[in-house]
């Protein structure tokens, strides 16, 4: 049994967990920082950089005490150390790193991408490689076939904003606050995801995605159509980002030859992806 | 009684090992003449490892973790601090916080003048503060400032007093002082944060129980974030 202790200072969110095996999650303590970056619209480096050092310490307490475990069962202390915000990141890892030298443990730096490919398989636990992975996120919207455990291709990326990005600046010109991708989400609800062809670009264009000529389109429209429901154009765009997503997904696990897609990251969770 | 002391407000990056009879080694890495990328996030656990085996040291014989706490470098902090707490919590030691420029004081407590420790801070800026040397150690006769080199010389030259004034801003922003009557600059040897300081300064403190719990040990900033600062002056 091989017991280990992760923590993820990416972004906005300051996080430990203990896992065991590399399946069983048996804990997982998410400090989030949404509150403090709302009022900004966005992610404020700065700002969330200092937070993980308040939160730090506590976070990684709570994920041994809530495992039940003590650093004594531990195997390795684990930590993204990228990409993401480098003032952020090395929060996380500077903490790793002081655990591994206090108590001898290794120190495993994580790449993040990979680290959102191996959360698939902490969902799913019949699932294994090959498969062909879509993260998407406020910071990446990337196509990787995962081979083999520690085998990968990077058949796709955005060539400009990622798709969670969109969701904020679209969310933001609409006034609707931040996080952009959860208030588009629930707003569109309320919409019909057919009142306004918005483009989707590139979707018969390669392995590519690109966000933002979307959110470009998205403003000249509003602009021209101040009348507009504004529940139709969330649920309008987010259609145009799901469809996009999907069918370039789609088309890729038939171009490479996957019969298993695994989708990623914060944008992940919005409904219509998943019910797409 | 062992000490691990951690300074990296400033482009320096400082560790000490020391007891109660002083000092068991130090290991400084970077300084104000090193072009280099500061790269603390890379060099400090390295630095603490090489130094606990040069001294035949294990982390586990620590009796307290103290740290500089700035102000000073915001990204050298965030290691300097995280580090340092996340070593106390694991090792279930206390952690002792000191200010840097405190440590850039002490180490002048016998000289007459007033002391003032400035720290590079960019943006054309200084940290500092105003320190009087008292017996044993100094006292401090200011808040912790930021503000313009200029801004600093015209309170030294408000006190009229004979002053001296050492840190790395100090020598960046040396002629900024130059013309100042009854001023002088401490040169090199105290630009960065002082090491046996801060062994000392911590000891005392050990000694006298004063610690911190680790979750409430932060970097002294003292300049909010430029979001913070855009959003203060949108609002008001
Ligand atoms: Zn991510």
């Amino acid at each position: 049994m091989t017991s280990i202790l992760g923590i993820e200072t990416s972004c906005d969110e300051t996080a430990a967990a203990i896992v065991v095996d590399g399946r069983t999650v048996r804990s997982s303590v998410v400090a989030s920082q949404a509150d403090l970056h709302a009022r900004y619209g966005g992610v404020v480096p700065e700002i969330a950089s200092r937070a993980h050092v308040e939160l730090i310490d506590d976070v990684i307490e709570q994920a041994l005490v809530e495992a039940g475990t003590t650093l004594d069962d531990i195997d390795a202390v684990a930590a993204v150390h990228g990409p993401g915000l480098a003032g952020a990141l090395l929060v996380g890892v500077s903490a790793a790193k002081a655990i591994a030298l206090a108590t001898g443990l290794p120190y495993v730096g994580v790449n993040h991408h990979e680290a959102h490919m191996y959360a698939a398989l902490l969902e799913d636990l019949e699932l294994e490689p090959p498969f062909l992975t879509l993260i998407v996120s406020g910071g990446h919207t990337l196509l990787v076939a995962m081979d083999g455990h520690g085998s990968y291709r990077v058949l796709g990326q955005t060539v400009d904003d990622a798709a969670g990005e969109a969701f904020d600046k679209v969310a933001r010109f609409l006034g609707l606050g931040y996080p952009g991708g959860p208030l588009i989400d629930q707003l569109a609800t309320h919409g019909d995801p057919a009142a306004i062809a918005f483009p989707r670009p590139m979707i018969d264009d390669g392995d590519n995605f690109s966000f933002s000529g979307l959110k470009t389109a998205v403003v000249q429209w509003v602009r021209a159509h101040p009348e507009a429901e504004v529940a139709d154009v969330a649920a309008s765009f987010q259609a145009a980002v799901v469809d996009t997503l999907l069918t370039k997904l789609v088309r890729a696990a038939e171009k490479y030859d996957f019969g298993t897609v695994v989708i990623g990251g914060g944008v992940a969770a919005n409904s219509a992806l998943r019910t797409g | 009684m062992l000490l691990l002391g951690i300074d990296t407000a400033t482009r320096r990056i400082g560790v000490v090992l020391a007891s109660e009879n002083g000092l068991l080694g130090r290991v400084e890495i970077g300084g104000p003449e090193d072009r280099a990328r500061p790269r603390h996030a890379e060099a400090l656990a390295p630095a603490i490892r090489y130094l606990c085996g040069e001294c035949s040291v294990s982390l586990r014989q620590l009796s307290a973790v103290a740290v500089g706490i700035g102000p000073g470098m915001f990204t050298g902090l965030r290691v300097g601090v995280t580090t340092a707490k996340v070593l106390a919590q694991t090792l279930r030691v206390p952690v002792i916080p000191i200010p840097s420029l405190d440590l850039l004081a002490y180490p002048l407590r016998h000289s007459r003048s007033l002391i003032v420790p400035a720290i590079d801070a960019r943006r054309h800026e200084v940290y500092y503060a105003i320190y009087r040397p008292v017996p044993g150690g100094v006292q401090r006769d200011s808040e912790y400032e930021l503000g313009s080199p200029d801004d600093l010389a015209g309170e030294i030259a408000a006190r009229g007093e004979e002053t001296l004034v050492c840190g790395d801003g100090a020598q960046r922003f040396a002629a900024s002082f130059h013309d100042l009557d009854r001023v002088e600059l401490a040169g090199a040897a105290h630009a960065a944060p002082s090491l046996s300081a801060l062994a000392e300064l911590a000891i005392a403190r050990y000694e006298r129980e004063e610690f911190s719990p680790p979750s409430e040990v932060l970097p002294m900033y003292l300049r909010r974030s430029d979001a913070e600062i855009a959003w203060q002056s949108r609002s008001a």
